[in-house]
């Protein structure tokens, strides 16, 4: 009984140790890809080919998530204005929703499961199949050719789907809105530039966006970088991605948006 | 995919992408370049503000002239001081007077400007010395009370008065 206890306490404070151990690995390894990326400036056609793949295949989804997304805000915005007769600032909430947080974090999420795993994915093929060690093997090094170009063309393309992701829902709130439910279109555009804020809204949500591009990107990177070079690990690899950079989304989320909430009073 | 396809994808990405950002800043945002022109700061002194905050709009006619640029509690006065930054090509009298209204019932508080009839302009850092607080419900609902219990005490006093 009194062994069990211990066991179990053991096995807590080790899932903890590794929790805090992996965050601490990442931070390390996106030190090494910043250490370098110097390369990159010189070698530029490598990051627009990951741009590619990481940001350009991620249109359609992001796109098309961003359409629904501000539907969807639309009809319950209004559902809900509409008892208040306001039903004209569903514009307002449709954008200060998209703007603060839902652009940011859905096409982050969205982001870490279409690109993030596929990054994971591809480099950790790579090291079961030891074309890394190859690279080490012509005194190249993968860390700059392979990993830094991915890194980079993460977070140059998060932020760019994040505004894509905005823009479309508030189109998408706009057809619901004003076409569908006959809302006036002065007052849902009016009402919506007086509320939205540059500086407060728009920026900071593209700084928050930045954040999980980088966020992102490291932890995709550094899983398949680290994954065991079996089909078993590189598979295990693509989950862990998706896992920890959702969480490590919305937990940077809480985090910056308490930072910016008190930067406003 | 060959190198020419793939920057000519990655090319329109980025410009979508700045093209979503541009809109978001303009039509969605309320950012518009060299048109600030400048403020010029007016201090008032409220015994109320009610639910006045900081970037309220501040309003003459129902035009929007200017915002609020702070909010404090005055230690000497005991009152609300608050900093009005108004555009620059707006000029008001000396005498002109502040009060703090509603829009709507359930609306957002703003300054109301009242222009006055002086040959002065307000200027930089001058006192605007016509203030009226804001309105507050609970004491205009108590006054109304008020008001009725004395005007049905007159009543009954008089109808009594008129028995006798």
């Amino acid at each position: 009984m009194k062994g069990g206890i211990v066991r179990g306490l053991q096995s807590i404070g080790d899932g903890a140790l590794k929790i805090v151990e992996r965050i601490g690995a990442v931070v390390l390894f996106l030190g090494q890809i910043l250490m370098h990326s110097g390369a990159i400036l010189r070698r530029f056609p490598l990051v627009i080919r990951e741009m590619y793949f990481a940001g350009v295949q991620s249109l359609i989804i992001i796109l098309v998530s961003g359409l629904f997304v501000g539907m969807v805000l639309g009809l319950q915005g209004f559902e809900t204005l509409q008892s208040y007769g306001s039903s004209e600032s569903v514009g307002v909430l449709v954008a200060l929703s998209l703007m603060r947080e839902l652009g940011p974090v859905v096409s982050a999420l969205l982001f870490a499961s279409r690109a993030g795993s596929a990054m994971t994915a591809e480099i950790g093929l790579m090291k079961a199949t030891e074309q890394l060690s190859a690279m080490e093997m012509m005194a190249v090094n993968p860390l700059a050719r392979v990993v830094a170009p991915r890194f980079w063309a993460g977070v140059l393309s998060l932020p760019l789907l994040a505004a894509l992701f905005g823009a479309m829902g508030i189109m998408g709130g706009f057809f619901v809105t004003v076409v569908m439910l006959g809302v006036d279109s002065g007052a849902f555009w009016s009402q919506m530039q007086a509320a939205v804020d540059f500086h407060h809204d728009v920026v900071n949500g593209m700084i928050k966006s930045l954040v999980f591009g980088v966020a992102v990107s490291a932890i995709a990177t550094y899983e398949g970088y680290e994954a065991p070079p079996t089909a078993e690990g590189v598979s295990g690899a693509t989950t862990r991605t998706v896992v920890s950079s959702s969480l490590a989304i919305l937990a940077l989320d809480l985090l910056l948006t308490a930072f910016m909430m008190k930067g406003w009073n | 995919m060959n190198r020419a396809t793939l920057n000519l994808w990655v090319g329109i990405f980025v410009l979508l992408g700045f093209a979503a950002f541009l809109m978001l800043a303009f039509k969605v945002g309320n950012l518009n370049l060299g048109g600030g022109g400048g403020t010029y700061e007016v201090i008032a002194h409220f015994d109320n503000i009610g639910q006045l905050k900081e970037r309220a709009p501040v309003r003459s006619a129902g035009v929007l002239v200017g915002r609020v640029r702070s909010v404090s509690f005055d230690m000497k006065h005991y009152n609300a001081e608050v900093h009005m930054a108004i555009d620059a090509h707006y000029h008001f009298p000396m005498d002109s007077s502040a009060s703090v209204l509603t829009s709507g019932i359930l609306g957002e508080q703003y300054v109301g400007l009242d222009a006055g009839g002086d040959d002065k302009m307000l200027k930089n850092g001058d006192e605007i010395k016509l203030a009226q607080g804001a309105m507050v419900l609970e004491r205009l609902i108590g006054q109304f009370l008020f008001n009725k219990a004395q005007d049905s005490s007159n009543e009954k006093s008089s109808t009594g008065k008129g028995a006798q």
